[in-house]
């Protein structure tokens, strides 16, 4: 009897330690987030305003401001969406329903590669075909280079929220004597939008914090720059050229970017988990 | 009897392994037809060969002829799309589509282009409504999610789904199983009701349901017809040993 409440205790101290050192690491994992958001919140926050919104950066170590740095951003993330939503909802729609063959197997295996290639990689294929040819670096290129990182993560994950999509309802529909087109179209695709919809903004945050695919496509620009055709900047590729400056006053615009930037992505990430927050 | 369907010797596989085998059965006009049998006997699967919803699973294969009205579904350039608006079918768990009420019952209609108007298609949904005895407890609340509805109902709409497209035949998969007693009994007398106008055949696994439904019982196990007669007499003085053992309750 004795020996029996011996075990149980052991027991009970095991669990507990254990217990409470997994709490630990993921107090640990989750507050390495706070603390850089805390930090760059702290060095970012005081050159906040309206003129580095707008303005665009001064001559070397003069301040100024990102507004044409936000607004190429814009343009590339949107161009970037413009191709890669459609092409990967599309992509993921026929994996999801048509892909259960070798073809579909290739596409899933190459896009899973392609999500795990360096995105930098990305960059020097768009540079090779499209920089090379035009002579010169581009808004154009740096979209593209960014909608190429974004097809396969929307195409993969449009796929698994369809796969979500119990085949009960896909049923339903065809023993109603609907095509199967038809039931992909308004009863699959809708019943998993709000899931695509998330897989998208994600993707969107995703592709807004890339810097090495810009580098050598989109390049910088220290004007606004409303052409597709010509250079364009960006936040990211600003952020990387302020904080690799001698000037303390672009290293605090960097900051400061690096605020704007991060507090974006927070925003889609909590509009994703508002979105998505179950209705039924 | 008047056969509204015909099905001669019909064997089924899954890839290499045969899932029903050499099963020939007639199947009356505006009657009410129950498949019992223990679970894995290849009831549902029998049930699915009729409107041809196993051509979903790739490696399903088909041997035989299921003649509905004269024509075998399975020659070759059957429109299957057409079969399934003919033979309409609701499953053992009630799969409202994720719209409104209203749209539930319209969809079949709509993508059938069966509704000449606006007021024929909102008419259609009405009756479809009505014949499946739920327009009371919806009409008020037609615009909100299906998914709104209790169990019961959800099963229900989806009676009215298939009946909108005006089918010949409703094939029914369990369709009571998920249900408590009073949806249950709603749903049987629903079955009653609707044979004035419909071929009906119901799986089950409701012995009573089977025998207060059903004009004629067919007792499945292991993938092979035992037993197919007359619900009255198989209940009392069925022609099979094995059959009387399963519904008297000795094995299953």
């Amino acid at each position: 009897m004795a020996e029996a409440a011996t075990v149980h205790s052991k027991r009970r101290i095991i669990n507990l330690v254990m217990t409470s050192l997994t709490a630990v690491c993921a107090v640990f994992a989750t507050s390495v987030l706070l603390i850089i958001i805390g930090f760059i919140a702290y060095q970012g926050i005081s050159s906040l305003s309206w003129e580095f919104l707008t303005d665009t950066p001064k001559p070397v170590g003069e301040g100024g401001g990102i507004g044409n740095a936000i607004v190429g951003s814009a343009m590339m993330t949107l161009l970037a969406a413009a191709i890669g939503l459609p092409v990967g909802i599309a992509a993921g729609v026929y994996l999801a329903e048509f892909g259960k063959n070798w073809y579909g197997n290739t596409i899933r295996f190459i896009a899973d590669t392609l999500i795990g290639v360096p995105s930098i990689i990305i960059g020097i294929f768009i540079y090779t075909v499209v920089v090379m040819p035009m002579g010169r670096q581009s808004g154009l290129a740096g979209g593209l280079a960014l909608a190429i990182i974004m097809i396969p993560i929307v195409a993969r994950t449009t796929e698994e929220m369809i796969n979500l999509v119990p085949n009960s309802m896909r049923e339903g529909a065809l023993a109603l004597g609907a095509p199967q087109w038809r039931v992909s179209w308004n009863i699959v695709l809708p019943a998993a939008t709000s899931g695509i919809a998330t897989g998208a903004m994600l993707a969107i945050a995703r592709i807004t914090g890339e810097t090495a695919p810009l580098l050598f496509t989109a390049l910088n620009s220290r004007f606004y720059n409303f052409f597709y055709d010509q250079p364009m900047s960006s936040l990211t590729v600003q952020i990387y050229n302020f904080a690799t400056g001698p000037f303390e006053v672009e290293h605090a615009m960097a900051w400061a970017a690096t605020l704007l930037l991060v507090g974006f992505i927070l925003v889609i990430n909590i509009a994703v988990r508002y979105l998505t927050r179950k209705k039924y | 009897m008047q056969s509204k369907i015909s099905i001669k010797d019909l064997d089924f596989f899954y890839g290499k392994a045969q899932a029903l085998f050499d099963i020939s059965l007639e199947i009356p006009e505006r009657e009410v037809v129950a498949f019992i049998g223990p679970s894995g006997c290849g009831k549902s699967t029998f049930l699915r060969t009729l409107n041809r919803m196993n051509d979903t699973i790739p490696i399903a294969s088909v041997k035989g002829q299921v003649i509905i009205d004269g024509k075998d579904i399975y020659a070759p350039g059957t429109d299957v799309v057409a079969l399934r608006r003919k033979v309409g079918m609701v499953f053992q768990k009630s799969n409202p589509f994720p719209k409104s009420i209203f749209e539930n019952v319209a969809y079949g209609i709509r993508i059938n282009g069966i509704h000449s108007s606006k007021e024929d298609l909102n008419d259609r949904v009405e009756k479809a409504l009505r014949d499946a005895a739920l327009w009371d407890e919806v009409k008020d609340r037609l615009s909100m999610s299906a998914f709104g509805l209790s169990g019961g109902q959800q099963q229900r709409l989806c009676i009215a789904r298939a009946l909108a497209v005006q089918p010949d035949v409703i094939l029914m998969d369990e369709p009571a199983s998920a249900l408590d007693p009073i949806a249950t009994q709603k749903i049987e007398e629903l079955v009653v009701e609707l044979k004035k106008n419909y071929t009906i055949v119901i799986v089950t696994h409701n012995m009573q349901q089977a025998a207060r439904v059903s004009d004629r019982t067919a007792f499945f196990m292991l993938g092979k017809l035992i037993e197919y007669n007359p619900t009255q007499k198989m209940f009392t003085n069925p022609d099979e040993k094995l059959t009387e053992d399963y519904i008297t309750g000795r094995f299953g």
